[in-house]
């Protein structure tokens, strides 16, 4: 196992954030290696991806600290997240519907010509080659995403998240909205990308989904975390009962809110 | 990132699709024009012929100016999902600054009819107009308050503030070379330059359409047929140079032409001279801001993330974008455009009014929505806009002509632009 050695990619120490008087993640320490799928689980509203949009930037945790390969990292902006290689999809996908895939990809990063001009040619190339790769069928380059199925659209937001060499890669419900083929695409993704060394921190609230891929499972239940496990160490029922009743396995790593 | 990547050659350019894909033409636009067409004709059978003179479509590409300009402000506006109920008190206000400016302040200084006065003017109404738009911007991006009250405060705000400038006295005259901002004699640019400027524009629609092939063909995109692009630049070119001859058949009155042509030693003949008024330098003001804001909104990165707000505000922020002070930047170019529109208002009239730009905010509203600009955020375009202001314009000038009423004239506008969106509804939903 790569648990021992290694420096984690990223490690989020104590984090807290609250939202009118209700603490949304309470005290929260998480890790990711190089190469290695955590999966986050937790029931709705358990704080799961209150917790990643902290580390992509979207909130600014009341306290707590981020670490990326070691180092003390300011994470305040999605930009800042960007910057240490940490790239979401987000369970909405958040893509603007009414600009193409190119657009949506590049959005906020987009390729100028030397006189200051969005380059759109180069980003329809650049996008036609990593839509290549993820979904090979796809043509509608020069569509508002609004009109694209509920797949094309997700590979778009995939290819956006992959395209800029994340490092880490956050997959919030990655697979919510698909069909079973599709669903099956998605894992083949994570397996490969795990195979290139990134580190992957996989979000539902299925763990079916959640433990063919994943080699550790956070369990997080009422903004707090119940523990952590190697995937091979528990059973599915230990981990439901980390999600519904907040117990804690012996085989697991109890967190501050086991109960 | 060493996964297989699949052959990336293009989809062979599809063969089948209507004349109207292969051109790659905006549907929308085209129904916009057709619905022109129809109430240019209609007007000029119930006039008698006396609409699609080159007289009249001088004057109404005159009038149209001033809104259309304001309106290519509006688009990016209410593509990011707000409105800006203010421009006419904007425009009211900056008009009589820069008003008192060339009557008061700066004859103080310079002298009167002085060659710098003018362009002091102008710089003076961007930059009033422009802060004007920039601190509405700040309460509406980083204040928070709805965009709706902040300019409907700006609404009472400036249109007091305008009144407050002289209590309510109207300046006037206005300075000679500034006139030239509101068409008419001294603003009409004459044959040769408008010739001249007509070539110009022939020549950078070949260029900009051979370019953009060129480039598409280097990435080895699918490009439009050959003659597709051929009849593109046909029909823009034909368009363009149409316009000219228009401008150009509309001769200076006898007695402008008389003095025009005594302050240029030429003997008056006989029989009079027809001395051609051009393109009126309000109206080419108009098509450059068109032509840059539609470069700004389409080409600039800055267009981009309008556009990404006004299609998901949450996705912009989350890819990084700066959305406040995105936000912030499109109303401060509206009030700049405000001020544009404030010097041809007041150029036209020779004269600062208080009560210039009254109701102006309508008008330039109801242009970008009927030239397809969704209230819902994220969809719309400058030159749909402008084509929108062109047919509100045409509408009021036809009705004038006809001798129409005044209350009536309103009544059918406001008909017109709830038919517009009702219209606009029925299409959008049968193509999605």
């Amino acid at each position: 196992m790569h648990n021992n050695g290694t420096t984690p990619l990223v490690e989020m120490r104590n984090i807290s954030i609250a939202f009118g008087g209700i603490k949304a993640v309470d005290d929260v320490s998480i890790d990711l290696r190089p190469g290695e799928v955590v999966g986050l689980l937790g029931h709705n509203g358990a704080g799961k991806s209150t917790l990643i949009k902290i580390l992509s930037g979207a909130y600014k945790p009341d306290a707590g600290e981020i670490y990326v390969n070691g180092q003390h990292a300011d994470i305040s902006t999605p930009r800042d997240a960007k910057k240490f290689g940490i790239e979401t999809i987000y369970q909405t996908l958040a893509l603007a519907d009414n600009i193409d895939a190119a657009g949506n990809i590049f959005l906020g990063r987009e390729v100028l010509t030397p006189y200051g001009t969005l380059d759109d040619a180069t980003m329809e190339s650049e996008t036609r080659k990593v839509m290549a790769r993820l979904n090979p069928h796809f043509r509608r380059f020069k569509e508002p995403v609004k009109a694209l199925s509920g797949g094309q659209r997700q590979s778009v937001a995939i290819a956006r998240a992959i395209y800029f060499n994340a490092r880490v890669l956050i997959m919030d419900e990655p697979t919510a909205a698909l069909g079973p083929a599709e669903t099956q695409q998605v894992a083949d993704l994570v397996l490969q990308l795990k195979k290139e060394g990134i580190g992957i921190f996989l979000i539902s609230h299925d763990i079916h989904d959640v433990f063919g891929l994943a080699d550790r499972v956070s369990v997080m239940k009422n903004g707090k975390l119940v523990g952590s496990a190697k995937v091979q160490d528990v059973t599915q029922d230990e981990v439901l009962g980390m999600i519904i009743l907040g117990k804690c396995p012996p085989s697991a790593t109890p967190g501050p809110g086991a109960s | 990132m060493n996964a297989p990547v699949a052959t990336t050659a293009p989809p062979p350019s599809s063969t089948s699709g209507s004349l109207l894909s292969k051109l790659e033409i905006d549907v929308r636009m085209l129904g916009m024009l057709a619905a022109l067409a129809v109430i240019w004709l209609g007007f000029d059978l119930l006039s008698g012929g006396v609409f699609l003179t080159p007289r009249n479509l001088w004057n109404l590409s005159v009038q149209t100016a001033s809104v259309a300009i304001m309106a290519t402000g509006m688009v990016l506006v209410i593509v990011t999902r707000n409105i800006d109920l203010s421009v006419g008190a904007i425009l009211g206000v900056t008009g009589m600054i820069i008003g008192v400016a060339q009557v008061q302040w700066l004859p103080a200084y310079l002298g009167l009819e002085h060659w710098l006065t003018a362009p002091l003017a102008v710089l003076l109404a961007i930059a009033v107009g422009g802060a004007i738009g920039l601190f509405q911007g700040w309460l509406i991006a980083y204040l928070g308050i709805p965009s709706f009250i902040v300019t409907l405060g700006g609404l009472l705000v400036w249109r007091g503030a305008a009144w407050w400038v002289t209590t309510g006295q109207t300046v006037a005259p206005m300075d000679t070379r500034f006139k030239a901002f509101g068409g008419g004699v001294e603003g009409a640019l004459g044959a040769t330059a408008t010739w001249v400027i007509a070539a110009i524009a022939c020549g950078l629609i070949i260029i900009g359409l051979g370019l953009s092939r060129r480039r598409r063909l280097r990435f080895g995109f699918p490009v439009r047929p050959g003659w597709a692009d051929a009849v593109i630049a046909f029909v823009a070119c034909g368009a363009v140079l149409a316009a000219a001859t228009i401008a150009n058949s509309y001769p200076m009155p006898m007695g402008t032409a008389r003095a025009w042509a005594e302050a240029r030693g030429i003997t008056w003949p006989e029989g009079g001279l027809f001395i051609p008024q051009g393109v009126a330098l309000p109206v080419l003001i108009a098509v450059i801001v068109g032509l840059v804001m539609t470069f700004i909104a389409t080409r600039r990165r800055f267009g981009r993330y309008v556009f990404a707000i006004g299609g998901n505000p949450e996705a912009a922020e989350l890819s990084g974008i700066n959305t406040r002070w995105t936000l912030m930047k499109v109303f401060g170019l509206m009030g700049l455009l405000c001020g544009i529109s404030a010097c041809i208002s007041t150029a036209r009239l020779n004269a600062a009014t208080n009560a210039a730009g009254t109701l102006d905010e309508l008008y330039v509203i109801a242009s970008a929505v009927i030239g397809g600009t969704s209230l819902a955020g994220g969809i719309g375009t400058i030159a749909g806009a402008m084509l929108g202001a062109l047919v509100m314009q045409s509408l009021q000038s036809g009705m004038v002509l006809l001798g129409v009423d005044t209350p009536l004239q309103n009544i059918v506008v406001g008909a017109v632009l709830v038919l517009a969106v009702w219209v606009d509804g029925l299409y959008r939903r049968r193509i999605k």
